[in-house]
């Protein structure tokens, strides 16, 4: 039958991105054969990995008592915290492996100061790291088959026993002693996006892999695992609504948002602007944005804050009359003049305006209110950005257990079933996003997945 | 080829995409000298082009590179700015068409240089001198009269530096150089810069020259053998100088003299250099930047055919060979010389601005 290995492999990894690396690579190392399967052409390899620059790691600095904490800030209380704090101690482990396995490092990036103590940096990002982690695959003897979709596992009694795949040549079948699944969320299907959130999924961007469909996320569920994370929940960020539907990555992102005011395709305000530091607040903006009509939204801002941001890769609209922005952005002139001269003499001019902390430089007297950095639009030319919510991952899981096992329902785990990365990063994230965190989940699994499937794998 | 201006153009609409993106900043000094830019007029292509040493690590890296519809290849739009600034600067203007047929240039500017010398030793001492060995402290000079060889290299020298010098200035103008950007401490950066050929090591991991999968550092070790192989023969030369004016002892020099272990080292060096790159570009991919590689092919046969001339003219100089071996060896010499404004090695000037510009900059940065 086309595409049937030579050898039985031990472990069959399903997914190309960092959680299924770290897995074959430590399946490898661990004495395994590994026969790992990427969805995508070459070109398109790395899942969400590639569009990654950083993982979080605890150490001597940044205690796991601390990263505990931030972790808790921004998903709540309602995580695995016994497998929450099982992941951070796991984390200190991971910068020597990963040097091991090819990875290199630079400094914090510029305008990610913040970063520079909790996390490490990739050289040249995500899709830089995954080519050494491949570079490292190839050599060690890992069999890496592309444009090979897995399209059903099959499980008899809790056993995995053989896949069932599609490769350029035809179908077939793939017996292991093991698998690993590390096939990404479901953020890429835009059938399962609709099932969930109705018609106005066909207005969202995916920033990350458009390939990442969540066909085995949702097949595991079928066959009875475990059910972990929020089933409607992704996270989500502003995005130019210009970018292409998928694969938009980091620069597409608009981080205008706090230095003027975001107004709905009706002309009207609807959040507040400058409720936080923006690194706290970036993620909330994907959410408000869908939960508009159309899920359509402008950043609106003037001259004085201009070269304030990062410049995403569009240039903006600009005109040098309010009404001339509006007909670029295709909306009513007078509901943004009227929501305009509200918002200005609204803005409490007395306190100083500084854009380096918050500065409480807020509103009266306006619905919702802008509470730092509110300065009033007045200085043409005015710019506007358009828009969408732009989704990074969603966070449905299978559970799991320590050892990376997939647990069914009755929390017994599958004999020989496992998973990495995004498919149970829900596991001990479930709401909000701190930056790296995916990276540390997948790599801290992908690591434990992988030795443990070369361990029941070989012996199977 | 692209014209200038429209190179321009899409430089400025990649380098937005890089200024939103950041992550290869730790590669070299291109990303952060672009970080400290929002808009990209020609100036700063320039040099920023000048910057990238083409090791395509951040290629490799790059999300949005080709298949992706963003479309991100900045080592190749670097590469292609680079070739159209060895035109834009090219003094007197006239000559720039010369970059277009480099492979052809070289032939005819080393033959032109063999017909010169040729020309010398006639003028010298009769076409008889040719076919006749010679030995012993001067042999050299019984076939081209010593003033006549230092007059003639002291004009060379003295026009292509007057050459590179007016195009070089142009550069340095457009690229926003000024005296400021002059001080000591950016020199001696630059020159640890130059030295180490710190942006080819593709952020330590290597250069993706040949294979675009696996780095490594050949390309950087080669080129530096070739730079070095250049520095050892001026060396020797001056070493030479130092031995008949100062010291009075004629060439030719024994085979453990000064000027003799240099030179061989040097052309030791430059064929090995030399004739490595020419491999590696063999190795290459051949839609792989088809133009570039004729005008480093041109002016690396052109070095390889120095280092080899010169290692026979020291082999052989006992024999009745020393004659045309002299002649191929200085007309190939004149041949580097006189192409080094109008081909591959122009580069090292550009590149030695920018990077002088880039540690000035840096060092302003607050």
């Amino acid at each position: 039958m086309a595409g049937r290995a030579a050898v039985r492999p031990d472990v069959l990894v399903v997914g190309g991105g960092n959680a299924a690396l770290c897995a074959a690579l430590a399946a490898r190392d661990a004495g395994g054969r590994v026969l790992l399967l990427e969805k995508t052409a070459p070109e398109w390899r790395g899942g969400n990995s590639k569009y990654t620059r950083n993982v979080r790691v605890a150490s001597p600095e940044y205690p796991e008592d601390e990263f505990l904490r931030d972790l808790i800030e921004v998903t709540g209380p309602d995580l695995d915290r016994q497998l929450a704090r099982f992941t951070i101690g796991r984390s200190r482990e991971l910068p020597a492996w990963m040097e091991a396995h090819g990875a290199r490092w630079q400094g914090a990036l510029r305008g990610t100061l913040q970063l520079s103590r909790t996390n490490r940096f990739f050289l040249g990002g995500g899709k830089a790291l995954l080519n050494a982690y491949y570079r490292h695959a190839e050599r060690a003897g890992v069999e890496v088959r592309y444009r090979t979709e897995v399209l059903a596992l099959e499980i008899e009694n809790g056993v995995f026993r053989r896949a069932r795949v599609r490769a350029p040549e035809g179908e077939a079948e793939i017996e292991a002693g093991a698998v690993v699944v590390a096939s990404g969320g479901f953020e890429g299907n835009r059938e399962w996006l609709r099932r969930t959130h109705g018609e106005a999924a066909d207005n969202y961007l995916v920033r990350g892999s458009g390939a990442n469909d969540g066909r085995l996320l949702g097949q595991l569920l079928e066959l009875g695992a475990r059910r972990r994370g929020n089933p409607h929940g992704f996270h989500a960020v502003a995005c130019d609504a210009r970018a292409p539907r998928a694969e938009g990555g980091i620069v597409t992102r608009v981080d205008a948002i706090p230095f003027g005011i975001v107004v709905n395709r009706e002309g009207r305000r609807f959040a507040d602007e400058g409720a936080d530091l923006w690194p706290k607040r970036y993620a909330s903006w994907g959410g408000l944005i869908a939960r508009q009509p159309g899920q359509l939204a402008f950043s609106v801002f003037d001259r004085q804050v201009m070269g304030r941001f990062i410049p995403p890769l569009y240039p903006p609209y600009r005109a040098e009359r309010l009404e001339d922005l509006a007909g670029q952005m295709g909306i009513d002139a007078v509901a943004l003049i009227e929501t305009v001269e509200g918002f200005n003499r609204a803005v409490d001019s007395d306190a100083p305006y500084d854009p380096g902390r918050l500065d409480g430089r807020g509103t009266r007297g306006v619905d919702p209110p802008k509470s730092n950095w509110a300065l009033a639009l007045e200085q043409p030319p005015f710019f506007a950005y358009p828009l969408r919510p732009g989704i990074t991952f969603t966070y449905l899981a299978v559970g799991v257990d320590e050892r990376a096992r997939v647990l069914g329902e009755d929390g017994h785990p599958f004999a020989n079933v496992f998973a990495a990365g995004e498919v149970m990063a829900g596991n001990v994230l479930l709401n909000g996003y701190l930056g790296g965190f995916g990276m540390t989940i997948g790599s801290v699994f992908g690591r434990i997945a992988g030795e443990e499937a070369a361990v029941c794998g070989r012996a199977a | 080829m692209a014209g200038l201006l429209e190179l321009i153009a899409e430089a400025e609409r990649q380098l937005t995409i890089c200024n939103a993106c950041r992550y290869c900043e730790g590669y070299c000094a291109v990303f952060p000298a672009a970080e400290r830019r929002s808009a990209f007029a020609l100036g700063d292509v320039v040099q920023l082009a000048n910057l990238c040493h083409d090791c395509r690590a951040c290629h490799q890296a790059c999300m949005f590179a080709p298949p992706h519809e963003f479309g991100v290849d900045i080592p190749g739009l670097m590469r292609q700015v680079r070739l159209a600034g060895y035109r834009r600067y090219a003094w007197p203007g006239a000559l720039a068409a010369l970059f277009g047929r480099p492979r052809l240039t070289a032939a005819l500017v080393g033959l032109a240089g063999m017909l010169l010398a040729l020309l010398a030793v006639v003028w010298s001492h009769g076409p008889g001198a040719l076919a006749r060995s010679h030995t012993g402290p001067g042999a050299f000079y019984q076939l081209i009269g010593y003033e006549l060889l230092l007059a003639g290299f002291l004009a060379l020298t003295a026009l292509v530096v007057l050459v590179l010098g007016v195009g070089g200035r142009r550069l340095w103008r457009d690229v926003g150089g000024d005296r400021a950007s002059l001080d000591p401490g950016a020199w001696a950066a630059t020159l640890a810069d130059v030295l180490l050929l710190r942006y080819l090591g593709g952020g330590g991991g290597g250069c993706y020259h040949p294979d675009p999968l696996h780095p490594s550092r050949a390309r950087r070790v080669l080129h530096q053998l070739l730079f070095g192989g250049f520095a050892l023969a001026f060396a020797a030369t001056l070493a030479a100088a130092v031995e008949q004016d100062l010291l009075g002892w004629l060439p030719p020099y024994p085979l453990l003299s000064v000027p003799v272990l240099l030179g061989t080292a040097g052309g030791a060096a430059m064929v090995i250099g030399a004739g490595g790159l020419l491999w590696l570009g063999r190795r290459a991919s051949t839609t792989d930047a088809p133009r570039s590689r004729t005008l480093d092919g041109a002016f690396l046969w052109l070095s390889e055919a120095v280092g080899v001339s010169g290692l026979a003219l020291l082999a052989l100089r006992t024999t009745p060979l020393i004659g045309p071996l002299l002649i191929l060896h200085l007309g190939t010499v004149v041949g580097v010389f006189v192409t080094a404004p109008y081909g591959k090695l122009v580069h090292g000037l550009h590149r030695t601005l920018a990077l002088l510009q880039d540690r000035a900059e840096a060092r302003r940065e607050p």
